[in-house]
């Protein structure tokens, strides 16, 4: 199993009341002197991960506070050029709601280029609470997603000069990318997936799933959809095709690493989003939005405060000592079939760089040479 | 009124059709509210009340996904019929999609009725003519369309499996249709100026959607047109205030017979 650093970039300084996290809550709010210091905390941390020999992880989402990184190539970017060995995993570029397919193209390559063929690049249809903020369309979001898609990778594999291209949401007459990725024919792709409806697409083209918090219950769909659809095609399924995106903290002893996984919980418990921006017209399924409607599905639990014995109990938050941490992911491993890539959020909310770089060491030390066996 | 079905250019296009006298198209607002403004006016009217594709449980082919679709797609309606001497009727987004039929083709229509229509930009970038319906809270949003909200609530959890659905699509099909640029285009302000026979532009005097001002500026644009309001009444007068709506359009269009 390989694993990946990932924090999310949050500016956890919140009032003590607020309406929504996302889309409105105003920017005076946010402290451009504690932002700038937070940038710079945010990547000494994915640059003592980078020293410690794990892979790093980096988001991008738009107008909230649980995520300062809103153009995620910038990130990227300087992480390619001042960490030294760790692949840079990006999940993603949210290309349903980006303009410019061909752009988000360049970007992946300069990064590639840059950090020598570290860049694993990552696709996001984007959560449903980033449509207000891009003006993006939510109906019909998935077929826009793949004509993006098609149209990056098409850009990233013509060496041969411009090729035309007039879809039904992006229009092109002269394609020619300068530059091209390093690493060839492109980058590794990763897509999300957190529903098993998605998950075939990815497994026909044979790239990475990975699914978010999604824990005991729903990871397994996830994965044995992924799985099914490869069988159907005659392929199988290596490890490394799945991954898996929890909280995560290792500590000297359980009661320690559970106070500090709780800190983390400031990602989910903060997190408090009106529903105009969960659930947006066209966005989910008619099924999934009866359930929403009818107070169940998805998103029943959002915005109530949850705790360590919670997450923990469900797969979403692995806590404790190293042995515990191990036993926790071994545990989840073992019951949605096994996965290659665990996406690690060690750094939320009020986490220190402190806390964030020790519990990352003990891990490292301790839990990855372990992990690394499955 | 009877549900039907027509193949207009490939579309399967369901209607209800019921009443006699001269042709009146409705077109419906996109907000999914029960009211009966098609029976109404079918004692008047041989009324075609179509359902835009997407809504009310109809199916939506994948190439009719904008206004400019609809008008088009209801010009070739009349046709199919032959219809002459045709009131187009429509409220809100098929207020919208009626403005874009006229501006295009009017030989085959004979009045015009805007109700509270979307359609047109007409303040600066930075002020909103139209709310941004997609974004506030359902409380918020029923404060804008009606003037008596609570008369109107709909409660998600009493409704039938099939009923519920049905207004999920209907969101969906809308948000298609308006999202962007948002509820307008652009270009239909300055070609206002094409529709000639007479309109009639009526709008809730409570309309916190789109306000009042902006069905003057509307009925400004139309060269042959007359603005009123309805009174105590939203964005929805088909729902508030049906009777005062009819009469309007009754007195407006009712004298003529089919020819």
């Amino acid at each position: 199993m390989k694993a990946y650093f990932f924090s999310e970039c949050a500016y956890p300084y919140l009032p003590a009341e607020y309406d929504s996290i996302r889309v409105k809550l105003p920017n005076r709010i946010y402290d451009p002197e504690k932002g700038a210091q937070l940038f710079h905390d945010y990547i000494d941390e994915w640059v003592a991960a980078d020293e410690l020999g794990l892979d790093l992880m980096l988001n991008e989402h738009h107008q909230t506070a649980t995520c300062m990184n809103s153009a995620v190539p910038l990130t990227a970017a300087i992480l390619a050029r001042v960490t030294k060995r760790g692949r840079i995993l990006i999940l993603g570029n949210p290309i349903a709601n980006r303009r410019e397919p061909i752009r988000v193209a360049e970007e992946m390559s300069i990064i590639d280029c840059i950090s020598h063929g570290r860049l694993d690049a990552g696709f996001v249809r984007g959560v449903p609470y980033e449509i207000s903020a891009m003006n993006s369309r939510p109906v019909d979001m998935q077929e826009r997603f793949w004509e993006a898609f098609d149209l990056i990778v098409k850009a990233w594999q013509t060496h041969d000069g411009p090729f035309y291209w007039e879809g039904k949401y992006f229009r092109h007459r002269q394609v020619n990318i300068w530059p091209r990725p390093l690493q060839q024919p492109h980058p590794p792709i990763w897509i999300t997936s957190t529903s098993p409806e998605g998950a075939p697409k990815v497994a026909e083209r044979g790239h990475v799933v990975a699914t978010f918090l999604t824990g005991f219950d729903a990871t397994r769909p996830v994965f044995d959809a992924y799985r099914r659809r490869r069988a159907e095609l005659g392929q199988d399924t290596p490890l490394d095709r799945l991954a898996y995106a929890a909280l995560i903290y290792t500590g000297d002893n359980d009661a320690k690493a559970v106070a500090v996984g709780e800190k983390l919980l400031w990602y989910l418990n903060s997190n408090r989003v009106p529903m105009q921006f969960v659930n947006p017209p066209g966005y989910h399924s008619t099924a999934t939005v009866m359930k929403i409607m009818r107070g169940a599905g998805p998103f029943a639990a959002f915005g109530r405060n949850t705790t360590a014995d919670m997450e923990l109990q469900k797969g979403v938050l692995f806590a404790g000592n190293p042995d515990t941490v191990y036993k926790q992911i071994k545990a989840l491993y073992d019951h949605v079939g096994g996965f290659g890539n665990l996406l690690m959020m060690g750094q939320a909310g009020f986490v220190t760089p402190d806390e964030t770089i020790k519990g990352l060491e003990l891990f490292s030390r301790e839990v990855y040479p372990r992990l690394k066996e499955l | 009124m009877n549900l039907e079905t027509l193949n207009v250019r490939g579309v399967e296009l369901q209607f209800f059709r019921g009443g006699s006298g001269a042709p009146l198209l409705l077109l419906d607002s996109g907000f999914s509210f029960q009211h009966d403004l098609a029976a109404r006016l079918a004692k008047t009217f041989n009324v075609i009340a179509p359902l835009h594709p997407g809504f009310g449980g109809s199916r939506r082919p994948e190439h009719i996904d904008t206004v400019d679709d609809l008008a088009y797609l209801y010009l070739d309606l009349l046709e199919s019929f032959d219809l002459r001497g045709v009131t187009v009727v429509g409220a809100s987004l098929g207020g919208w999609v009626a403005a874009e039929m006229a501006v295009r083709c009017s030989h085959r229509l004979a009045k015009l009725v805007l109700v509270d229509s979307l359609g047109i930009k007409v303040s600066d970038r930075e002020t909103p003519d139209i709310a941004d319906i997609f974004a506030i809270y359902e409380e918020e949003l029923m404060a804008l369309l009606f003037r008596d909200p609570q008369k109107f609530k709909i409660d998600a959890r009493a409704l039938s499996e099939q009923a519920l659905a049905c207004m999920i699509e209907d969101r969906s099909a809308h948000a298609l249709y308006i999202w962007e640029p948002y509820a307008h285009n652009p270009k239909l302000l300055g070609r206002l100026g094409r529709i000639t026979i007479p309109t009639l532009v009526i709008w809730g005097g409570n309309d916190g959607l789109v306000k009042p001002d902006y069905g003057r500026k509307f009925a400004a644009a139309i060269p042959n047109a007359t603005f009123t309001t309805v009174a105590q009444c939203g964005h929805l007068p088909q729902v508030e205030q049906p009777e005062r709506l009819v009469e309007e359009i009754v007195r407006f269009a009712g004298d003529r017979r089919a020819s």
